[in-house]
């Protein structure tokens, strides 16, 4: 039996994600094979190839995969369960923009279902998945030969090094040619990605713009090391891109510290961020919801607060 | 063109679900049933490339039990021209209502799907994805902004860490993100022409599908709750608090 992993990676690294799948994987039973889908991958290779519990690294190496196409990968993936003889008992991907878009694929042409975002491992068959925005978690069994599975991150650790896999270069499959990249534009921030912070600063609605939202959060954040979040609300207000919304369509965060300011929290935005160690909320509204989850509320004006807390942290 | 818009009938987006005290799924007797919110940008976006001149017909369709007919009529309310129902009273799940969408694709022949990336019940996320594979077209999920035109589409996607965008050959399927557009309120005159909209009932069998499900739900539970901790007066305070009592800072 074993478990393939799909890496995540930018061909030069692996993503942090990736080192959670492999933790997800690894209480399954089985070998695990990584599986990076690539185009001068070497470096997301090497690091696999390190990680504690990971027994060989494939490689399928293509120009054709530069842009990481849905279809291209899947079809790369679907090709190395094929070529298994029936011994890939699991596929798991981080539940990742990345994952979301490529593993149901694979799933719906191995005619499987795939399990979304487990939390959860009860057995090889019996998964752990929340609904609802994680206001229920359901128990599902999945009596299909293959299981596909997206892994929610933030409920697993990170594998460490300590590994030394073989690795084994596979025939990359032919570019299906439907889609092509024509440009990306990444968010470049010297601060921590959302997903691996440990401590998250997040602002909502009651930041009243996009200039307040960077002249009060950007300081706390900096001086925190923190990584910066937002609302949906924020976000649909146009105060910070998409990629900063934490919540039931956003990032999923579980940092050591979730500092929510001018946040009211509805439900959509707990399912986000209640897995935090630690949550404080900064609201001047005394009955926002948010201060149902926070382990320390404080009841102020942020245009105040949170520029004291800067100068006292 | 023809476009085929997916739509689900969803517990509404502003009702805290219940978990039913015998553990076999949440309490959704009596609970307010709405639109799938990224259905309805679906819908939006088909109308708006509709209005536009891009497209000729917009098909909206639902699978599930009779009272997605509702759904339906919302979807033609805001101008979808005509609705499919899939009726059974059978649990669909992602896999299911793929192979009973492309049934419909096949016999539809629309040259864009556009579905929502995920419904809010189920969060599974899968089954625009499934659809664009299982018709072997190319997909573009999370879609932030959509252009089409003589045979593709140009599709900005959200993604994370930022935004990418894809050029992808027609038919294909694209999934809606939340910041794709704001659907408009049907107005009460639309409400009423939507009523005398063509509505087609079909049953699974007739699409030769079988819709039997894979994962079985042996249980749903509520999550470990939070309980609200402390308040603090003021800054120094919160510090102290955080340095001293949860040492994170």
């Amino acid at each position: 039996m074993t478990v393939l992993v799909i890496a995540e990676h930018d061909n030069a690294s692996l993503k942090g994600a990736t080192l959670n799948t492999v933790t997800a994987a690894s209480r399954l039973g089985g070998d695990i094979a990584v599986l990076v889908v690539g185009s001068a991958a070497g470096g997301a290779v090497e690091a696999a190839a390190k990680l504690a519990g990971v027994s060989k690294v494939l490689v399928a190496d293509s120009a054709a995969f530069g842009d990481q196409s849905a279809e291209n990968v899947a079809a790369q993936i679907l090709a190395v369960v094929g070529a298994s003889g029936a011994s890939i008992s699991h596929v798991l991907a981080p539940a990742t923009t990345y994952g979301k878009n490529v593993l149901p694929r694979v799933a719906a042409l191995l005619d499987v279902a795939q399990i979304s975002e487990i939390v959860g491992i009860e057995s090889a068959d019996t998964f752990v998945r929340p609904i609802y925005a994680g206001n229920a978690l359901a128990t599902v069994k999945s009596a299909d030969p293959v299981k596909v599975i997206t892994v929610r991150t933030t409920a697993f650790e990170a594998a460490g090094d300590g590994g030394a896999a073989t690795v084994e270069q596979i025939t990359p499959v032919a570019d299906c040619g439907l889609s092509k990249l024509l440009g990306r534009e990444l968010t470049k921030s010297a601060r921590p990605e959302l997903g691996a912070a440990k401590i998250i600063v997040s602002g909502g609605r009651g930041m009243g713009s996009g200039e307040n939202y960077q002249a009060i959060l950007a300081p706390l954040a900096d001086k925190l090391g923190a990584a910066l979040g937002a609302s949906r609300a924020a976000v649909d207000a146009g105060y910070v891109p998409n990629d900063y919304q934490v919540g039931q369509t956003g990032k999923i965060v579980a940092p050591q510290l979730y500092l929510a300011v001018g946040i009211s929290g509805a439900i959509q935005h707990l399912a986000g961020m209640k897995d935090s160690k630690v949550i404080v909320a900064i609201n001047k509204d005394p009955d926002a919801p948010i201060f149902q989850v926070a382990d320390y509320g404080l009841v102020a004006d942020l245009f105040e607060a949170v520029p004291q807390l800067t100068a006292a942290v | 063109m023809k476009i085929l818009v997916p739509v689900k009938r969803v517990v509404d987006y502003n009702v805290k679900v219940r978990v039913k005290s015998d553990g076999t799924g949440v309490d959704i007797a009596n609970v307010k049933m709405s639109m799938n919110p990224f259905d309805e940008i679906a819908v939006e976006e088909a109308v708006r490339l509709k209005e536009a001149g891009v497209a000729t017909e917009v098909v909206a369709v639902s699978c599930g039990v009779g009272a997605c007919q509702e759904t339906l009529r919302t979807a033609m309310a805001i101008g979808a021209d005509r609705g499919i129902l899939v009726e059974t009273d059978a649990e669909l799940q992602p896999l299911a209502v793929a192979k009973l969408l492309k049934a419909l694709c096949d016999k539809e022949q629309p040259q864009v799907v556009i579905c929502g990336k995920q419904a809010i019940d189920d969060d599974a996320n899968q089954t625009g994805q499934m659809l664009s594979a299982l018709m072997g077209w190319p997909q573009a999920t999370f879609a932030s902004k959509v252009a089409v035109s003589a045979g593709k589409a140009t599709v900005t996607r959200e993604i994370d860490g930022g935004l990418e965008t894809l050029e992808i050959a027609l038919p294909a399927v694209v999934t809606t993100d939340l910041r794709l557009n704001e659907p408009r309120y049907a107005t009460l005159p639309n409400i009423m022409k939507a009523k005398k909209k063509p509505l087609e009932t079909i049953k699974p069998a007739d699409l030769g599908v079988d819709v039997t499900p894979r994962l079985t739900t042996l249980k749903v539970v509520e999550p470990p709750k939070r309980s609200a901790g402390v308040m603090v007066a003021d800054v120094a305070q919160l510090v102290l608090k955080l340095k001293n009592e949860a040492k994170v800072l």
